[in-house]
């Protein structure tokens, strides 16, 4: 029996842990893109970010809902992460050179806005 | 002028290049409403290598002959869609995202049984249209257009259909529904039977080591079933199935919405056999006199607002089953030896809850607690053999899903309870017991999302007759190149057996049981213990413009202990030992799916078995199981009209190799059988005419060859003699058979 309880107070400890951790922040910002591969790249150039522990793009809104660790990144520095993987914030443009690298499908800038 | 330019935009380059080039914009509705081009997207005809991929502001332009009739449009994350071109006209073709509503959509290819590219774990999903494949009826039956899962005949008397997974028998797989443990203990040979088809949402089957948030139990594999939810269920749903051998099956389904929360349905199921059958002349019943009642309340809450999801079961089973001689009345002739009679009658009651709730601001947090109750009441007897158990159970599992770091490392951490007391009396024998098991399991998925991911589980479980001890199990998908999935999978099961429940075609014969071993805690007997092991690689690739995709499989399962049930030491006994020496089931599957032509899917598999057992005797094949097994399933429908009616033709084939038979070499020259029987081949068919999506009717047959066993009841002319055994069965008994049937849907 103690055996058993032991096990309840271990398994209960690592949920607490994973909920103790609280200072995260959330953020919804604009990143421009066209399709569900720029969503992939997207969400996965921010969740390979130290800090990051959710990102959801979405597709029609262009907007990139994010839960990260305040402590460890900002949003400054998640826009970067954008930027640094051919996707445009309002703050921070991607370079050519990364722009360039993105697949042809996903080339936002070309697209007539209406 | 904007209309005027548009319009010689248009026309220039149709005057152009009308006779030898179409032209055309692939567009999608953006968020505001407007439409816009779909830069990128793939467009190509039909069973050709000409295509091309439409510019950045969604343009394109492919070469034109007569004989080109359909174009593809394909793009990630929108429906691939097959437009009819007739002239060389401009096409301009609205993209619709993938799970949006229909559009200007001309013809959508949906995938029936789905194998995921992206899974760690080895799943086949098999989809309600795949369902539709097979007529009816329930659980047993739905895997009969699915080569992962080989459909055995278990015994003579009761004619129920066992399945088998990598050449091991259902007790070997964990079969939940809706991840709830439910065909086991007492309901191992029969519950398959209990879930009628119409119920089933979808199935999936996962080979090898499975997920240990779900127990320890399985070995084989896992199957989960999810049945139909209140929430999107048709309001009135009905089917009606009758065959030529006399078997009358209705289902009724009843939906409402409550309340914006509250969701119900109503699922009715009753199946009728009262005609006598003996087309083989050994005086036996060649299929059971049958009944069944089957009811079930779902109630579902959904609250998306604040992050709760419930589901509540209520469900009632009664199933009576009669067989035997012709002319074997149970009310004169029960438990004598005039004649020879059988009764199988089961009353079973479920009530299943299940709770999520998902934290609004931190989406990758939530828990879900499950709880089952079910009490399952058998009372039977074969000939002079009487077989009567009641089996309790209580599960209950609660679990936490949450995040290290990202979304990239995810796990799943709880705790589950389970108690089962079963009451079980084998003649005048009490083999009565009680189990308790209590248990965490911690559960690591890592993905990198791209080609690698990872589920790695453990689990820990103090169980008061199996001992306390450790599951551990992993799975690895890696994706080397395009299309292209390595798996692996290793993990080990444990499991008490259940002798008689999982052998009950045992009784149908005159065979003395004995149990060799006596210090075990379970009927005397030790736990069983395996650890299976596996591999599978699934490519993916394009012949002749048409999607196609091959699986190689190799699954090895290897038994540390196990409850041996030997029929080969002698005609007239069944032996229960724990195993010494070696038992394993190796299995190779190759599998190619191939689209033929538009609508024309085409499946071939072939299956390898090495299934051997150290048996008393020697280390022999276990009896009833083919080395080789072919398979092909052919399924072609019309394309669709404006109504939504349509015709669905399916067409299925299995061939089986020799099977070994147990051992009759000692019985008198008239009971004994051959050391392996024939091979032979089985062939299913069916015809749908869908005249709208409200309703269709179906005909169709099974085994239409008419291929049937010789002598199924060995002995039949002595049934309460030394050599009567009903249990030795390879292949059909009552050839072939025909039914019909239509099913009505209404929203």
């Amino acid at each position: 029996m103690k055996k058993i309880i032991l096990v309840i107070i271990a398994f209960a400890a690592i949920s607490f842990t994973a909920e103790a951790q609280s200072k995260t922040s959330k953020a919804t910002f604009e990143v421009d893109g066209v399709c569900k591969m720029c969503k992939d790249r997207i969400e996965k150039a921010a969740l390979t970010t130290k800090g990051v522990k959710f990102a959801s793009w979405n597709i029609e809104k262009k907007e990139l809902y994010c839960i990260f660790n305040n402590k460890k990144t900002s949003l400054m520095k998640l826009k970067q992460v954008m930027a640094d993987a051919g996707h445009d914030t309002k703050e921070i443009k991607a370079t050519d050179e990364a722009y360039g690298a993105i697949d042809e499908c996903c080339k936002y800038r070309t697209l007539e806005t209406h | 002028m904007k209309i005027i330019l548009k319009i010689l935009f248009i026309l220039i380059p149709i005057a152009m290049y009308s006779q030898t080039e179409i032209k055309g914009m692939a567009m999608i509705k953006n968020s505001q409403g407007n439409t816009e081009g779909l830069p990128g997207a793939t467009v190509y005809w039909l069973g050709t290598d000409i295509g091309t991929t439409t510019n950045d502001k969604g343009w394109f332009t492919l070469t034109y002959k007569p004989e080109y009739k359909k174009l593809v449009f394909s793009f990630v994350g929108y429906r691939t869609d097959t437009v009819t071109v007739n002239e060389p006209k401009e096409i301009h073709h609205f993209m619709v995202e993938d799970g949006g509503l229909d559009e200007v959509v001309v013809e959508v290819e949906e995938q029936k049984t789905a194998v995921s590219y992206l899974q760690s774990a080895n799943i086949v999903t098999i989809n309600e249209g795949e369902l539709l494949k097979a007529a009816c009826c329930n659980l047993s039956e739905s895997f009969e257009t699915n080569p992962s899962i080989d459909v055995n005949f278990s015994d003579a008397l009761t004619g129920t259909k066992q399945i088998r997974m990598l050449g091991l028998t259902s007790p070997y797989i964990l079969i939940a529904q809706e991840n709830i443990p439910t065909v086991r203990g007492a309901s191992q040979a029969f519950g398959l039977t209990f879930t009628p088809g119409t119920w089933i949402e979808s199935i999936q089957i996962t080979k090898g080591a499975g997920s240990v948030v779900n127990g320890y139990e399985s070995i084989a594999g896992q199957i989960n079933t999810e049945l139909r939810k209140p929430l999107n269920d048709d309001k009135l749903f009905i089917n009606a199935y009758g065959s030529l051998d006399g078997r009358l099956e209705l289902n009724t389904h009843l939906s409402r919405k409550v309340s914006d929360r509250w969701n119900t349905s109503l699922f009715l199921h009753g199946n009728l056999r009262e005609k006598e059958i003996d087309r083989n002349d050994d005086n036996f019943l060649d299929i059971p006199l049958a009944k069944q009642i089957n009811v079930m309340n779902r109630w579902q809450y959904t609250d998306a607002v604040n992050g709760y999801v419930s589901i509540i079961d209520f469900r009632y089973l009664k199933d009576d089953k009669q067989t035997g001689e012709m002319d074997f009345d149970p009310n004169i002739h029960k438990l004598t030896t005039q004649k020879y009679g059988s009764e199988i009658n089961t009353e079973r009651v479920d009530i299943a809850t299940k709770i999520g709730y998902v934290f609004p601001d931190a989406p990758y947090n939530s828990i879900g607690f499950q709880m089952a109750y079910s009490g399952h009441e058998q009372d039977s007897y074969f000939g002079l053999n009487q077989y009567n158990i009641n089996h309790k159970s209580l599960y209950s599992n609660l679990r936490l899903n949450s995040i290290l770091g990202s979304t990239l490392h995810k796990f799943k951490t709880g705790i589950s309870f389970t108690h089962d007391s079963y009451n079980e009396f084998v003649n005048t024998t009490d083999f009565g017991r009680t189990e308790n098991s209590f248990g965490g399991f911690f559960e690591y998925n890592y993905d990198n999302l791209d080609d690698f991911s990872l589920i790695a589980g453990l689990r820990l479980d103090f169980h008061n007759l199996l001992g306390t001890f450790i599951t551990p199990r992993l799975h690895m998908r890696y994706a080397p190149w395009d299309k292209g999935v390595l798996r692996a999978s290793v993990g080990r099961g444990k499991r008490s057996a259940n002798i008689f429940a999982e052998n009950q075609q045992l009784f149908g014969s005159s065979r003395t049981i004995g149990i060799l071993n006596t210090d075990g805690k379970i009927y005397g007997l030790n736990p069983e213990i395996a650890w299976n092991y596996g591999f599978s690689f699934l490519q993916g690739f394009n012949l002749f413009g048409k999607k196609a995709d091959i699986t190689i499989d190799y699954y090895s399962t290897l038994f540390q202990n196990k409850a041996v049930v030997d029929v080969d030491e002698s005609p007239q006994q069944v032996l229960f030992y724990n195993l010494d020496g070696n038992s394993h089931a190796n299995n190779l599957q190759v599998q190619l799916n191939y689209e033929l032509a538009n609508r024309l899917e085409l499946r071939l598999a072939y299956k390898n078995y090495d299934v051997k057992t150290d048996y008393l005797k020697s280390n022999l094949e276990n009896p009833l199981q083919s080395e080789h097994i072919f398979f092909a399933n052919l399924g072609y429908e019309t394309r669709q009209n404006a109504k939504g009616g349509k015709w669905r033709f399916d067409y299925t084939f299995n061939w089986l190799g020799k099977q070994r038979l147990p051992f009759t070499a000692s019985n008198p020259t008239q009971y004994q059988l051959a050391e392996y029987s024939p091979s032979y081949s089985l062939m299913n068919a069916q015809i749908a005419k869908v005249f709208s999506k409200s309703f269709e009717i179906y005909v169709g047959g099974e085994n239409l060859a008419n291929y049937k066993q010789e002598n199924p009841i060995l002995a039949s002319d002595n049934p309460f003699g030394a050599y009567f055994d009903s249990s030795i069965v390879y292949a059909p008994i009552n050839g072939s058979m025909y039914y019909a049937g239509l099913r009505y849907t209404l929203n």
